[in-house]
């Protein structure tokens, strides 16, 4: 039987256009405000198993032993799998370098490296007999920060690294170094009249989607698994699944079940192999769900960094040189720190002219939790430390913080620190202007007739203040991000689309394996085939591998790679659908053979407006699919000395001021608005462009004043695991946030569209930096800002 | 252990209840109720917002012999109970079709034929929902508040739903979706 | 593990002695957490949630006798005139839905520093009312009652039927630190009753030490120096050195750690700034001119 809440395709008609640029609704909005939308940790199937992994109590260890004999022996168990039990030699995963086990073999290099795996009957009977195995660990040193990693003696994180970047780092707990050099930084730092510096560090940030890493493996008749999972790349996920699981990728079906968000936390494998290795051993269905406990362990995080920058400007305020090193932590496997690496080191400058630049990033192994992927990557790091140096140099100029940004500020044709050329509109300065132009909230918005509200004020419910010790600050700031996979990499995505007549009205149906994680791309895929095939009923096909890669929910890319893949194909097939119009109807009317033809309102137009036939008398019985592989334009890699290189297809840009009230004396943080301005291109839907724009900028409000996962440099041990004090934004913390949306189109993507998910990420949490240092007058030089960072208590 | 109670005004029965499980984990693994979310389990979320005898909960801290012969309300039940709302009344099920009963899978659907309560359309409309893992408890919650306070100020919707964490819409979508139902509630637009 | 369920009262008490180690669980706010975590496997759950007396309260003369199990969201509705500080702190608990379940007998059982409750208790007066089926009820003197780092004078076989809590007899405030405008546990908490009848301050500190605990030294000064200036009868404003004076030994009261919440030396310096502010708000309450400060929400 198929799994129960297996998803089915959505059907979805639309009274108006409903094609791009309008502001449609979600397909799956009603299955989801019914709670009958399937996540994956809602499906069940009958006679299924409950997955549990036994994970490391310590940071690094030898395994001295395992004891799996009672665990086995508790009755409902059904098995326990430890590395010994895995079916193949390939034993090791990872998103580009293979270095992460499946479990634990001989040895465990973070905290909560998963080591056993079990299978029950009931999550209490998988958790009970995960906490009967018996592994004895012997404790080795832990490394924890730069200097414990490089130092000369210390302990390898990985001993016999053969990976492709092992042979360029200078130091084997490197995972990957990038540099960028290019002008002559000791002459131009000559011209300087002012140089700041500063040293920044940014906390360790969990991307905190709600839905539980979580899935249903189940096994299927030809020996194969089915794995229905929320996840951001299928394909990725199959790839690196297949040969642990010792199948051909043809006998491992994926599914994408419902997806609680993503925001970079789910690039890499979670539970994946685990549950389909159990399915195989038992033979039985195997559902896993995380609690929010394990999710903690469960994915990487965003890179902790230390950021270490110099600056110059002239008397009148032009940028001279820029030097930095930047210091990412990635823990204890690379996941995705080359990408972030190269982010990093090339978005380092920000949007900005600056010719003359000398840069160095790195990725630390560490014994840290791993980190990877989250929204931004790399460059959000970056842009708190640059945007603190400009305000720093504004200062020491004793110019507006902004006019001196907007001075600075990089534009259509201004070259990267790679030689790369911004060649689409780059409105740094107008960004900047319109969210300045933005009228403020009025002041003591917290008084009442009644008195003082303190849901308005700092500490909120918590009746802190009413009033005493309250100061407002402004702080802006502005970034810049690349969109899509960088560096060389073959981004591309694949879309099948069918034209037929179904119930006398065409209907147009989109396959994709693009990962729906609430982005709204389901969406925008339904709008593109309205635009492109003139039809109102759009059906979207569940995302799966029964079609060819989408390319992963990451990087800002899906609307345009998938959506230029979806845009791509529906142009095709409505080049089939008008050769079978003009093969049965051409002879009818001569604008058949000299028109410029459209799909509108279900019929054959001219551009003239001229209706030639009804979509529904063209197609008759026949049915038109087409599938399509689509790429932007390359890319090429960095150079390993230079960093030079063409590595970006497109760049993102927004820019944030915040208001802030500060209870100078409790150093609590009221964030009473965060306005933003951000050019989307094209907004082909504007509530959820708003949406996406919201949503990014309140993530990082998050890591500028609360969100930090925090590890104890001593043990590697992380000592928050939990939403009790891992804390995210609440409705009380999130203060409005208008949104400004500039469309100015790039016309090297589909309809001029930027993508637009991580830019509002970037901005926002230096924006609130600079506005708690607007009103205190404090240095802040790390982020997220806690009260005894405020109040000299650190 | 088996527990006995009312979900969405049908009397359910659960057998083998396990003495440690939360009326959430009997709601969503052994009735086929899946709508309310296991996003934390430690009442820091709310997205397993449920009413328990009318009030707004977290099902998750909710032991399933708590629920013993209990009233509960569920996301699935929210459009019958604010239709029973504004009717006034209430209705039983027979317990055979009750157990007959369970939520259907995404089918098909087309979302537009759905009867839906004022506060679900409204975070269709506004752009409220992205991933939706929150959606559900949200709901909830914002149907109860405006149950009693048709009319609330901003900073009252806020407070309502500070036991609500969103991670995908910054609440500004939220806000305006909660606006606009009380707005078409009282009839205003 | 074995789910017992009381009808009544007399019920609970004789399950308890049974079986001394079972764990009561009423809103199931800390018990429910620790069991979905797999923190605690107890043999047995009590519940409490089908004695209709724990959720129910009487106000006498002098004191109000809240049940142990009286939702936070009823008493912040139902007793903000005779109970102000706790309805107050009653506010700052979690989120709605937790003050939906939640009521102070949990926090009482689960004593840890942390409790929003505590601090509003100690410093209005309060006596835990405990029974067990051996010995009967007896009240607990909530000076006495905190014994440890989540620990109590609670014995195996008692269970908490109700707190009697000493009404207002003057303004009280409450106060709480945490990194997030709502729904987050207290960094530090300070609640504060002006006792204008005995003329008398009493305070309380949570999460500032291994358990709540009033500030004594501070409440010492501050009486002597209230009487010594006549304020009481004078009703002036409060000379801003003694305020300070008194926030000093308010934070000298605390003997914090350094935790993933915050620093120790945050927590000395933010119940020193609470203490102060606090003590000015209920002073300017029983001077008549609170309006100006009044909080609201």
């Amino acid at each position: 039987m198929p799994a129960n809440g297996a998803p089915t395709k959505i059907t979805q008609g639309s009274r108006s256009r409903g094609g791009i640029g309008e502001s449609t609704l979600r397909p799956d909005g009603t299955l989801k405000v019914t709670g009958e939308f399937a996540y994956s940790s809602d499906m069940w199937h009958e006679d299924m198993l409950w997955g549990q992994i036994l994970r490391s109590t310590v940071a690094h260890a030898e395994i001295v032993s395992i004891d799996t004999s009672e665990a086995l022996a508790l009755p409902g168990v059904y098995a326990v799998m430890t590395y010994d039990d895995l079916p193949t030699e390939v034993r090791n995963y990872g998103l580009e370098i293979q270095d992460t086990p499946v479990l634990a073999h001989g040895k465990v290099r973070h905290h909560g490296e998963p080591v056993a795996i079990v299978a029950a009957d009931h999550p209490e009977t998988a958790r009970r007999a995960a906490a009967k195995i018996k592994v004895e660990y012997r404790e080795l040193p832990v490394v924890t920060d730069e200097a414990s990693a490089t130092a000369p003696d210390a302990v390898l994180v990985h001993e016999d690294r053969d990976d492709h970047h092992a042979g360029h780092v200078p130091h084997p707990n490197i995972v990957h170094r990038q540099p960028i050099v290019r002008g002559d930084v000791a002459s131009a730092r000559g011209r300087a009249d002012v140089i700041v510096e500063g040293e920044y560090t940014f906390g360790m940030q969990d991307q905190a989607f709600l839905g539980p890493e979580s899935g249903l493996a189940v096994p299927e008749e030809d020996g194969g698994v089915h794995l229905y999972i929320a996840t951001q790349w299928l394909h990725s996920d199959l790839r690196q699944m297949a040969p642990v699981l010792g199948l051909p990728e043809d006998k491992v079906r994926m599914t994408l079940a419902g997806v609680g968000g993503a925001f970079g936390g789910r690039e890499d494998l979670s539970m994946q192999i685990h549950a389909c290795l159990l399915a195989l051993r038992t033979g039985k269905p195997v559902k896993i769900v995380y609690n929010r406990f394990e999710s903690f362990f469960g994915h990487v995080h965003r890179h902790p960094a230390k950021l270490y920058y110099e600056h110059g400007a002239t008397r009148d305020g032009k940028l001279t040189h820029m030097k930095c090193r930047i210091v990412l932590d990635g823990g204890a496997y690379a996941s995705a720190s080359p990408a972030v690496v190269g982010n990093a080191s090339s978005l380092s400058v920000g949007p900005y002219v600056v010719d003359d630049v000398d840069i160095e990033a790195i990725a630390l192994y560490t014994n840290n939790p791993p980190c990877g992927a989250m929204r931004g990557f790399g460059a959000v790091q970056a842009c708190f430390a640059y945007e603190a140096q400009m305000d720093k140099l504004a200062r020491e100029l004793g110019m507006d913080p902004v006019e001196f940004r907007q001075l600075n500020a990089m534009e259509q044709g201004t070259l990267m620190p790679t030689g790369q050329p911004v060649d689409s509109p780059a409105p740094v300065a107008e960004l900047l202007r319109r969210v300045k132009a933005m009228p403020l909230p009025p002041e003591r918005q917290w008084e009442s007739s009644e008195g003082a509200d303190v849901r308005q004020l700092p500490g909120g419910l918590s009746n802190t203040t009413h009033g005493e010790g309250v100061v407002r600050g402004v702080g802006y700031a502005v970034g810049i991000k690349n969109v899509g996979f960088s560096e060389g990499f073959d981004d591309y995505s694949t879309a099948r689309v069918r034209m037929e007549v179904v119930a006398g009205e065409p209907v147009a149906t989109v396959h994709t394996a693009m990962a729906e994680v609430g982005q709204g791309g389901v969406t925008v895929h339904a709008q593109i085939a309205r635009t492109e095939l003139g039809v109102a009923q759009v059906t979207i096909h569940p995302a799966d591998t029964k079609v060819g890669s989408a390319g992963s929910t990451s990087a800002s890319r899906q609307t345009y790679v998938t959506g230029g893949a979806v845009k791509n194909a529906c142009e095709l097939v409505r080049e089939q659908v008008l050769e079978i119009g003009r093969r049965r109807f051409g002879s009818y009317h001569p604008a058949w053979a000299t028109a410029e033809l459209l799909l509108e309102g279900g019929k054959v137009v001219t551009d003239g407006g001229e209706v030639l036939a009804d979509l529904v008398d063209v197609l008759g019985d026949e049915a038109v699919e087409v599938e399509r592989e689509w790429r932007h334009r390359p890319t090429e890699a960095f150079d390993l000395r230079t960093g030079q290189g063409n590595g970006h297809v497109q760049y993102s840009f927004a820019a944030h001021r915040a208001v802030v009230e500060v209870d100078t004396e409790l150093g609590l943080v009221k964030v009473v608005e965060l306005a933003c301005a951000q050019d989307v291109g094209k907004a082909l839907n504007p509530l959820s462009v708003v949406g996406q724009i919201q949503g990014g900028t309140t993530q990082g409000l998050g890591v500028a004043v609360m969100e930090e996962i925090i590890v104890d440099p001593k043990t590697a041990k992380v000592r928050n695991p939990s939403f009790t004090d891992y804390l995210i934004p609440t409705i009380l913390d999130t203060p409005t946030i208008p949104v400004d949306v500039l469309e100015l189109a790039d016309d090297h993507a589909p309809y001029g569209l930027r993508g637009i998910g991580e830019a509002p990420t970037l901005s926002s949490t230096p924006a609130v930096l600079a506005a708690i240092r607007n009103a205190t007058g404090l240095e802040l030089d790390r982020t997220p800002v806690r009260p005894e960072h405020l109040t000299g208590t650190a | 252990m088996r527990v006995n109670f009312t979900v969405n005004g049908r009397p359910q029965e659960a057998d083998d209840v396990w003495e440690g499980e939360s009326l959430l984990y009997v709601l969503r693994e052994r009735l086929g109720l899946p709508g309310s979310k296991n996003a934390c389990e430690q009442g820091e979320c709310g997205s397993c917002t449920v009413r328990l005898d009318g009030v707004p909960v977290c099902s998750c801290l909710v032991a399933a012999g708590q629920a013993e012969g209990r009233e509960v309300v569920t996301v699935e039940g929210l459009a019958d109970h604010a239709r029973q709302r504004s009717r006034g009344g209430s209705r039983g099920v027979p317990l055979d079709e009750a157990k007959a009963w369970q939520a259907g899978g995404p089918g098909s659907r087309t979302g537009e034929e759905a009867e839906l309560s004022t506060v679900q359309q409204a975070f269709i409309d506004a752009g409220a929902v992205q991933c939706g893992f929150c959606t559900p408890g949200l709901l909830v919650a914002a149907d109860e508040m405006l149950e009693h306070n048709p009319d609330p100020s901003d900073a009252d919707i806020r407070e309502a739903l500070s036991g609500n964490l969103c991670r995908c819409t910054g609440y500004e979508k939220i806000m305006d979706a909660v606006r606009l139902a009380a707005a078409r509630q009282s009839g205003e637009v | 593990m074995d789910f017992l369920r009381p009808a009544s009262w007399e019920e609970a008490l004789a399950a308890k002695a049974e079986h001394p180690t079972a764990v009561p669980i009423a809103g199931g706010t800390d018990v429910m957490v620790e069991i979905n975590f797999d923190h605690r496997r107890p043999e047995y759950l009590l519940d409490l949630t089908r004695i209709g007396d724990l959720y129910e309260w009487e106000t006498g003369e002098d004191t109000v006798r809240l049940g142990a199990s009286v939702p936070y969201t009823r008493i912040m509705e139902h007793l903000r005139a005779e109970l102000p500080g706790l309805a107050l702190a009653s506010h700052t608990v979690a989120s709605p839905q937790i003050r939906n379940r939640g009521g102070v007998g949990g926090n009482l059982g689960t004593a840890s520093p942390a409790g929003d409750a505590h601090p509003a208790l100690l410093a209005a007066g309060a006596e835990v009312e405990a029974e067990s089926a051996a010995r009967g009820t007896r009240l607990i003197p909530i000076d006495a009652f905190y014994t440890g780092v989540k620990r109590n004078a609670l014995q195996p076989d008692e269970l908490i039927r109700a707190v009697h809590i000493e009404k207002a007899d003057g303004p009280q405030q409450y106060s709480k630190v945490g990194t997030r405008n709502a729904m987050v546990i207290a960094v530090c908490a300070f609640g504060l009753a002006l006792h204008p009848a005995t003329r008398t301050v009493r305070t309380g500190i949570g999460s500032a030490a291994p358990t709540p605990v009033r500030a004594r030294a501070a409440e010492e000064f501050l009486n002597a120096a209230l009487e010594e200036g006549g304020f009481w009868d004078n009703r002036k404003i409060i000379t801003p050195s003694v305020a300070k004076r008194f926030a000093e030994l308010c934070s000298g009261a605390c003997n914090p750690i350094d935790d993933v919440r915050g620093t120790a030396s945050y927590r000395r310096h933010a119940v020193g700034v609470m203490a102060r502010r606090t003590l000015t708000w209920t002073w300017e309450s029983y001077r008549g001119a609170r309006r100006a400060t009044e909080g609201a929400a």
